[in-house]
């Protein structure tokens, strides 16, 4: 707690002086004739005002360059006056451009507009871009560093050395370093800098590490610089490729353990209710999808009753979620599944059926339109792990997704619901005569699995369209998934799901999407020929049960 | 000898179906083209359109039995059968349009010449020929139906496992059809046909021959089938779905009976496609969805697995309900559908032509005092328990 205000004290402090630093700029002069000159002399005597404006480094300025990009900028033909202008109804209401002070309504015909062209355009960008630099708010310097490292204009170099000199954040003046480094590499300077200035630039850009960096580099190595500059920006391109190609190797990665660990969601409860008790449910993608539906409903109430607690909105879905898709799961089981144990086929077509009717429900009751679902501020943005972008929803489904499955594996192994349907999946009868109920506990494994892929449907709902037609898109793969795993093993349905994730995402950037997925189920249905029960296959008598 | 093959398989039950559409094939011409319109007896030609649809779904429905009731092969992948079959008539469709599309190319269909191709790929080839393009209504989906099978059954993969790798399949070639560069239309699929062997295809003669030509189809397809099944050939089928693994000891190759099967089955299906498309012109990636294949499953479930007529039955009966819902109350379609699914397999396993089996069996028995075949069977049970 101590240490906490004592930063925050110490922010307090550096924010007090950086704006003190920029009040008491000496360069400051009067901008009110500069803004004048703005509206007289055409397009070439609006140029030469701007220019003299963006080298006075004034941040107050902006707002007047950006009313004259945006065409607010206008004349009152009273008496000459600079004046902002905006379209209200018929008239214009018009506002001094420094002061901001309303200075009343005026009909169209009374201000002339300051036109601009292309070239003007060009220069309003650079100024804004030079002189938002200097701004005092920390995220617009970022930003306009960024700016004119795209844009490269050499004529931000001398304000953005300027901004360097001044810049106390670490971050932000690296970004304007490299924009320098930009500029200087590309531009007319490069033949008079000296061979360790030129070193200096790429090594900046090197350090920069991206793409854009990469694409400059390249540039500078195939331009008609020096012989110098050339070497050093080819030998940075290929330490630059490199470390790219190894990022984006990381990246699929990631996207692959991401993408395998929504197939696990999608598929674990298919493995309670596929794998152990051995029934087809086709209506698996119906149960994820009313899990999504049900933290619709939970946003709702949130979002009705208590909008402050939004956020936790996600931890209150998930049991109801659970409860409400494991309901109706037991609601199927004891309606309808209980009839068809032993005939896999008929129960198949069952609850396919089943399925058709849910989705129907759903989009009768909901419509058949996506559902708007929120994220928690803790699930939005992205942080970045060295080249990686990883985005919090998806690190927080990974994560999700495999507590669900040790959830799941400790209930399995170390419960005594746990025994009782590994007891009834291994010997019925035999369970039956130890006093186990088997009837129950068929109809609570079935409420399980629903339950399950229920939860999915809590995360799914996050990164895809809650609609009638959700859970759809994830029934073949679930099934894949489980197939491929080896039915019976909570083991393989992992493995599965995390090696068909990243073999889709690695074939995606050579393939394509589409596919991808194609050669995927290729590969399994192949796969299955080579070893029909999966890759981790029950051995002994349970197989032929 | 294919005198023999057909007569072997003439029951009694296949009397009445070819009964039925021998008066279908003579009626609904009649019907159509010679009785005025303004008589109570005339048929539409959108209503004979409409049968022809019907009858194809019948023609894949009693290939699905082929396989499914008599070999234990549940196939969730038959539409993809059915669909190739009906892109290869609609390719030879798209190549008698000619230069009458709208950018008047007279070799590229249109959508070849909209993705800017400047030849014709080398898999629509010979599509122009009508002889051709039959021959490969039927010999590309028996081609990846023996390919796949061979694979599938030489592995042992039986059961759910099998249904659920068909079900890949369609949905593979689902992804694949959908995609623009694969050269079959992509998205939208063929369509816009103008005329068939010379003929124009909205002609309501064409209508009526194309109808025919579906009766004599599922006609012959079901004697094919019946054949099939009295031949000893399908005693082992109908074995083998019972005790697959009995039947593999006792020294048949049963991989060699299955494969024939369902490669004939999803010939049948191939022929039922390429019926379908002049008929309703058009075939677009959908027919591939694995929707469409496991409806057709529930034709066949609804009138009888394991019948033949069953499944005609079935899917001409489905197929009518889904008309009249999806035209009164969209709505309800899919909960009459779903309901129908759940129904049939808890209350109707053997289907209506089970049911009506199990009606005719009872009856005489409550009625009369039993005779003596019934009541011989059950004195020795009980004796049997007895002992």
């Amino acid at each position: 707690m101590r240490r906490a205000l004592r930063w925050l004290m110490a922010l307090c402090v550096v924010v007090a002086t950086s704006t003190a630093a920029y009040a008491a700029d000496p360069r400051a002069i009067d901008l009110r004739p500069l803004v004048q000159a703005l509206g007289s002399g055409g397009y070439s005597g609006t140029e030469k005002a701007l220019a003299q404006l963006s080298e006075a480094g004034d941040p107050a300025a902006v707002p007047v360059i950006e009313a004259l990009q945006a065409g607010d900028l206008h004349v009152r033909k009273a008496d000459g006056a600079v004046v902002i202008a905006r379209k209200a109804g018929d008239a214009f209401t018009l506002t001094d451009p420094l002061t901001r002070a309303a200075l009343g309504d005026a009909p169209a015909a009374a201000v002339e507009k300051i036109r601009i062209n292309n070239a003007l355009r060009r220069a309003i960008s650079a100024s804004l871009g030079a002189l938002t630099l200097m701004s005092p708010d920390a995220g617009v310097r970022r930003s306009a560093a960024d700016a004119v490292f795209k844009s490269r204009d050499a004529s931000a170099l001398e304000t953005l050395s300027a901004a360097i000199a001044k810049e106390q954040d670490k971050g932000i003046r690296a970004a304007m370093e490299q924009a320098r480094a930009a500029i200087l590499l590309t531009g007319e300077a490069a033949s008079k800098m000296t061979d360790a200035e030129i070193q200096a630039a790429t090594d900046t850009l090197t350090a920069r590490g991206d793409r854009d960096a990469l694409v400059l580099l390249n540039m500078v190595a195939g331009s008609g610089a020096s012989d110098i500059t050339k070497r050093s920006a080819a030998a940075a391109v290929s330490t630059l490729e490199q470390k790219l190609a190894f990022w984006a190797a990381l990246q699929n990665l990631w996207y692959g353990l991401s993408l395998g660990s929504v197939l696990l969601l999608a598929a674990i409860g298919l493995a309670v209710t596929f794998g152990v008790m051995g029934v087809i449910n086709m209506a698996h993608g119906e149960m994820v999808m009313i899990g999504a539906y049900t933290t619709f409903m939970v946003q709702e109430a949130f979002r009705a009753y208590a909008p402050g607690l939004f956020d936790l909105s996600i931890l209150v879905a998930l049991p109801a979620a659970f409860l409400v898709s494991g309901g109706v799961g037991i609601i199927i089981e004891r309606s309808v599944i209980r009839w068809l144990y032993g005939r896999p086929l008929e129960t198949l077509l069952a609850t396919w059926g089943l399925s058709l009717a849910l989705q129907q429900a759903v989009r009768s009751i909901f419509g058949p339109t996506n559902r708007e679902v929120g994220a928690p501020s803790w699930m939005s943005g992205a942080f970045e792990l060295g080249g990686l972008t990883i985005t919090y929803g998806r690190l927080w489904i990974v994560i999700f997704a495999f507590t669900v499955f040790a959830a799941l594996l400790v209930a399995l192994k170390r419960t005594w619901f746990g025994l009782s349907i590994r007891a009834v999946t291994q010997n019925r009868p035999m369970a039956n005569a130890m006093g186990i109920r088997t009837a129950r506990v068929d109809a609570l494994t079935f409420g399980l699995g629903s339950g399950i892929a229920g939860l999915a449907g809590v995360a799914l709902s996050q990164i895809d369209n809650v609609s009638p037609n959700l859970g759809q898109g994830y029934i073949i793969d679930s099934f894949m998934v489980v197939v491929f795993g080896g039915v019976g093993n909570l083991w393989g349905t992992l493995v599965g799901a995390l090696t068909l994730g990243s073999i889709n995402k690695f074939l995606e950037p050579y393939a394509g999407a589409v596919l991808g997925k194609i050669l995927v189920l290729i590969f399994i249905i192949l796969f299955i020929q080579r070893r029909p029960r999966g890759l981790f296959a029950l051995k002994g008598r349970s197989v032929e049960a | 000898m294919l005198l023999r093959f057909f007569l072997m398989g003439l029951d009694r039950k296949a009397g009445i179906v070819l009964t039925i559409l021998a008066i279908l094939a003579v009626a609904v011409p009649v019907m159509t083209l010679w009785v005025p319109a303004d008589s109570p007896f005339h048929l539409s030609v959108f209503t004979v359109s409409l049968l022809g649809k019907y009858l194809c779904f019948a023609l894949l429905a009693l290939a699905l039995d082929l396989v499914w009731g008599y070999c234990g092969i549940l196939s969730l992948g038959h539409a993809a059968f059915f669909a190739l079959g009906g892109y290869a008539m609609g390719m030879y469709l798209m190549r008698q349009i000619g230069p009458r599309g709208v950018y008047g190319n007279p070799e590229l269909p249109d959508f070849m010449v909209f993705l800017n191709w400047t030849e014709l790929p080398w898999y629509w080839w010979g599509f122009d020929q009508f002889w051709f393009a039959a021959l490969m209504v039927l010999v590309v989906p028996g081609a990846l139906a023996f390919a796949f099978g061979w694979f599938a059954f030489r592995s042992r993969v039986t059961g759910v496992y099998l249904s659920i790798i068909t079900q890949a399949l369609t949905f593979a070639l689902l992804l694949a059809f959908f995609r623009n560069d694969m050269g079959f239309g992509g998205n939208n699929g063929l369509t816009d046909f103008k005329d068939i062997l010379g003929y124009d295809i909205q002609a309501d003669t064409t209508r009526v021959a194309l109808f025919v030509a579906t009766v004599a189809a599922l006609a012959l397809s079901y004697m094919i089938a019946s054949g099939v099944i009295a031949s000893k050939l399908g005693k082992v089928l109908v074995a083998l779905r019972d005790a697959e693994s009995r039947v593999r000891f006792m020294g048949y190759d049963t991989e060699s009976y299955k494969l024939f099967a369902w490669s004939l089955s999803a010939c049948m299906a191939g022929v039922a496609g390429a019926l379908y498309v002049p008929q309703v012109g058009i075939i677009n990636p959908s027919e591939f969805a694995p929707a469409s294949s496991i409806e057709a499953v529930i034709w066949v479930a609804v009138g009888g697995r394991g019948t033949l007529a069953g499944g005609i039955l079935g899917a001409v009966l489905v197929n009518m309900g889904k008309s009249y819902f999806t035209g009164a109350l969209p709505e309800l379609w899919l909960f009459a559908l779903g309901g129908l699914f759940v129904a049939v397999t808890l209350f109707l396993p053997k289907g209506l032509l089970g049911l009506w089996g199990q009606l005719t069996a009872k009856l005489p028995r409550r009625n009369k005092a039993s005779p003596l075949p019934n009541a011989q069977p059950a004195n020795q049970t009980a004796g049997q328990k007895g002992a």
